[in-house]
């Protein structure tokens, strides 16, 4: 990516995100969503970021895509302790800790 | 959160409450905008882009999830629907306060959207819940002092790991903090059956569409997760009807 495309993308979120977060606030204030529209989005981030992830886990880009123990191992404990204990740094220290491990033991 | 010694209490008392509910979020805002930071500069994000993106977004999921997908050159409009996706929850957070606010004038709305970081949506909207006959004034001086402590840390720290990240060599396996930052930020979401089986198609069809050009496999994968998780909650509720 070039660098014009790098501010394309950081004006066209900048102004995105603005807009989503002043919709009802600023222009559609006392509306509501339909029902099916809150159902879905309620599952907006966990729809987006696992199929994100996934790849990345699977086929990391730091072996050239070759499956890695370490980088498996390390994305197992943060899921196992974020969905344990609903806490994120936690889960993100033990999972850094977990992966620099695994690379020192393998 | 406690009540604010009643309605009577000067616009300066709320404020000053709300910076003291604000205060304990920084242990999660400044080691994540660092981490930003890093990432950013590690993916070849220079300094001024990735200062310009973190003020103008205060979103750092999203932040996250463009910074990836740049790297993985996908086109322009994919990395900007994505990431705007990810951002899709706060028009939920708009909905909800603005039954509170409805009656700030406009420029303060705006502050108020631009502001809307999670952290300060849900410690406001408690402490609406809690008194919501308070004055909008009020309401409004809480929310600011809620994100008075939050937003010039993530802004301060996401510097600080910017220029720092210039300096941590390739070998530190940082690559992988992104997807571990992601999946620390979405395991505490799976409270539900719904919202993991969101998750388990989610996953599931990204990997195997990987192969659809222009990245639109996530999208396509992202859909089919969202109708998944739905359909499921529809599902229980009939069943939890019927008994």
């Amino acid at each position: 990516m070039d660098m014009r495309d790098i501010w394309i993308v950081i004006i066209a979120l900048g102004i995105g995100t603005f807009a989503i977060r002043f919709s009802f606030l600023g222009l559609m204030t006392g509306r509501r969503f339909p029902d099916w529209t809150m159902r879905l989005l309620r599952y907006v981030p966990v729809a987006v970021m696992p199929g994100l992830v996934a790849p990345l886990v699977v086929w990391p880009a730091a072996t050239d895509g070759d499956f890695d123990p370490a980088r498996i191992g390390a994305a197992l404990v943060a899921l196992l302790i974020g969905a344990g204990t609903r806490n994120t740094l936690g889960a993100i220290f033990g999972g850094l800790a977990t992966l620099y491990l695994l690379l020192w033991l393998l | 959160m406690a009540e604010i010694s009643s309605i009577q209490a000067g616009t300066s008392a709320w404020f000053w409450r709300g910076v003291r509910d604000g205060a304990p979020f920084t242990l999660v805002i400044a080691p994540f905008a660092l981490l930003f930071g890093v990432v950013a500069t590690e993916a070849g994000l220079p300094l001024l882009e990735t200062m310009v993106m973190t003020v103008l977004v205060i979103a750092g999921a999203s932040q996250f999830t463009a910074v990836t997908l740049m790297l993985d050159n996908a086109p322009l409009f994919i990395v900007i629907l994505t990431a705007l996706a990810v951002n899709l929850r706060m028009a939920l957070y708009s909905a909800s306060l603005s039954t509170h606010l409805n009656s700030l004038p406009l420029w303060k709305k705006a502050f108020v959207a631009y502001f809307l970081v999670d952290q300060a949506y849900a410690a406001s909207v408690a402490q609406y819940e809690t008194e919501p006959s308070a004055p909008v004034r009020s309401k409004f001086a809480y929310f600011m002092g809620v994100v008075t402590p939050i937003a010039p840390l993530w802004y301060g720290c996401t510097w600080i790991g910017a220029v720092a990240g210039s300096a941590i060599p390739q070998e530190y396996a940082l690559d992988f903090a992104v997807p571990i930052t992601f999946i620390a930020l979405i395991a505490p979401m799976l409270r539900t059956i719904p919202h993991v089986m969101t998750a388990i198609v989610s996953i599931v069809a990204a990997l195997a569409l990987v192969w659809v050009p222009y990245s639109l496999g996530l999208i396509i994968a992202a859909a089919l997760a969202m109708a998944a998780g739905a359909a499921t909650e529809i599902a229980l509720e009939r069943r939890g009807g019927d008994s």
